[in-house]
């Protein structure tokens, strides 16, 4: 009796990991469906690969494991930050690289990394007094713009709902890239989104009437625009409709600007 | 001549005198003094973080405080539930509770529910600090758009007040809090498991550790696996041992992304709280199937 008791206490834990295996096989098919559910609604993006375990170093692979990938990351753009502050570049790049693996729905990250890229990375390539030779320092700093493009296309794969990225894509094109075509489009696509900012319309306006052959569109959406109200009378409004009056030689009636 | 009340096989009136004893127990031990740790972080981390726009800050203020709130509830959770059965052991007050007609199952059901107390009281504290933070920053950023508007219109001014408003609060945090609290409660579960065959409360804390980082691990190493390992019979069996055994935790890391704006649709987060659910059961019974048999 003794013996028989203390053999059930014996194999009392074996018998309660074996009921732990029965319920685990249970619920198994419930939790795939729910981790289905949750990356279908933008939960855990992030794939934590090997790759990422040899830049994070072990600690930071373990902490991005335990629920603290956002923090991570945000430690990441802090050391970012301070690489920016010491013109480190390239470990600029990385880190940044790391920490939007990382947290590839946190908006900010990316914005940060094209920004710095495309303006702070790419103006100090080009001054860079330490290469003597222009051809290299121009090719540098395409480099680094088209880094700022990848990091801001990338961001905005990740977060399709976000204006704010989007609009970044579009000032970047229009100032750095000079591509006012791609730029009005993705001024276009910000304005559509919920939060976009009202200015967002007229910028994309505005790349419009600097691409030949899209004058008319431009006019017409300029007029759209100045049709609206007082509020869009703005001096760049008026300065663009002018111009494309001008250009189009557009008769009298059509002109807001009548010729003296 | 009185007769005695009749015993009842389950009461929840015991259930809940056990409850609110381990509560009492647990809050004496000074655990919240963790929350004087959790505040001086995000007020230190303020300065830290001044070289960046309002609105990344708030972003990594929210990171942060998640963050912070979701290692502060496991720390919480092993460590005093790993505590509860060794210290009633030490101190003789098992076997007093026990020598009265109160079934185990009650006791460990009593001891489960003060540390899903405590922690509840903790993720609320530090919620409440988090919100204090939150809003006294809003205010230092109010005037400094204040400040800086001075010579922009209304309307502007207006629209960057919005902004920040949006950026501040987000009702989605609560959501987080609750994934969080599922996570912690789960850990107090399993630690409580641990406690009934474990030698020494070092081992219970060991052995929890472990298998919350295997716990959060599983998922990526089944990925990396099945890739390389082609899917081979002998890896399957493997994962799908693993996979049984253990909790796959990152079911309740919903935090990073509801920090980043993320919404949680209410269905999602109700079936995340039912599988949060038959953890728990599912442990308070492998528990108590362990406890039962256990010579005291």
């Amino acid at each position: 009796m003794t013996a028989d008791s203390s053999r059930r206490r014996r194999l009392a834990p074996l018998a309660a990991f074996a009921l732990l295996g029965i319920f685990g096989a249970l619920r198994l098919p419930f939790e795939t469906r729910l981790d289905a559910e949750h990356r279908a609604a933008g939960f855990r993006p992030a794939r934590l690969g090997l790759d990422l375990r040899e830049r994070l170093g072990q600690a930071g692979f373990l902490a991005a494991l335990s629920g603290c990938r956002a923090v991570v990351a945000d430690v990441l753009c802090l050391q970012a930050s301070t690489a920016w502050e010491r013109v480190e570049w390239g470990r600029m790049n990385w880190l940044f690289q790391t920490a939007t693996a990382l947290a590839p729905r946190a908006v900010f990250i990316w914005d940060m990394a094209g920004w710095h890229m495309g303006y702070n990375a790419s103006r100090a390539a080009r001054e860079d007094s330490r290469q003597p030779r222009e051809a290299l320092r121009i090719k540098a700093e395409r480099e680094y713009l088209q880094l700022a493009r990848d990091f801001l296309e990338r961001g905005i794969a990740n977060n399709p709902a976000e204006p704010r990225l989007r609009e970044q894509l579009g000032t970047l094109l229009r100032d750095k890239l000079r591509d006012p075509l791609a730029a009005s489009q993705a001024f276009d696509a910000a304005a559509a989104l919920p939060g976009a900012r009202a200015y967002l319309k007229r910028f994309a306006a505005y790349c419009l009437a600097q691409v030949p052959g899209k004058e008319r569109e431009a006019h017409s959406r300029l007029r759209a625009l100045y049709d609206l109200g007082p509020q869009e009378h703005l001096p760049s409004v008026l300065r663009d409709l002018k111009h494309l009056e001008e250009k189009l030689s557009l008769p009298p009636e059509q002109r807001i600007y009548k010729a003296p | 001549m009185d007769r005695a009340p009749r015993h009842r096989v389950f009461s929840p009136g015991r259930i809940l005198a056990i409850a609110g004893n381990a509560l009492t127990e647990l809050t004496r031990q000074k655990v919240f003094y963790f929350l004087l740790l959790f505040a001086l972080l995000l007020i230190g981390s303020s300065v830290l973080l001044v070289r960046f726009s309002f609105q990344d800050q708030f972003q990594m203020l929210k990171d942060l405080s998640l963050g912070a709130m979701s290692v502060f509830s496991t720390l919480l959770a092993i460590l005093a539930t790993a505590s509860m059965l060794p210290k009633d052991t030490e101190d003789r007050t098992l076997y007093t509770i026990l020598a009265k007609p109160v079934p185990r199952f009650e006791y460990l059901l009593g001891k489960f529910l003060g540390a899903a107390g405590l922690l509840a009281l903790s993720l609320l504290l530090m919620g409440v600090v988090f919100a204090v933070v939150l809003v006294l920053r809003e205010r230092t950023a109010e005037a400094e758009i204040l400040a800086e508007s001075a010579g922009f219109g209304a309307d502007a001014t207006a629209a960057r007040l919005a902004e920040l408003r949006a950026t501040v609060f987000n009702p989605n945090l609560f959501a987080g809090g609750v994934a969080i609290y599922l996570k912690a409660c789960v850990l107090a579960a399993l630690t409580l498991f641990f406690s009934t065959f474990a030698t020494s409360s070092i081992f219970t804390v060991l052995i929890t550790a472990m298998t919350y980082f295997i716990g959060h691990f599983q998922a990526t190493a089944r990925e990396y696996w099945q890739a390389e390992a082609g899917g081979s019979v002998l890896s399957r069996i493997f994962l799908g041992l693993v996979s049984i055994l253990f909790p796959d935790l990152q079911m309740f890391n919903l935090v990073d992304e509801i920090a980043a704006g993320t919404a949680v649709p209410a269905g999602l987060l109700a079936r995340t709280a039912i599988l949060g659910a038959f953890y728990v059961v599912i442990y308070l019974m492998a528990a108590q199937f362990v406890f039962a048999q256990k010579e005291l």
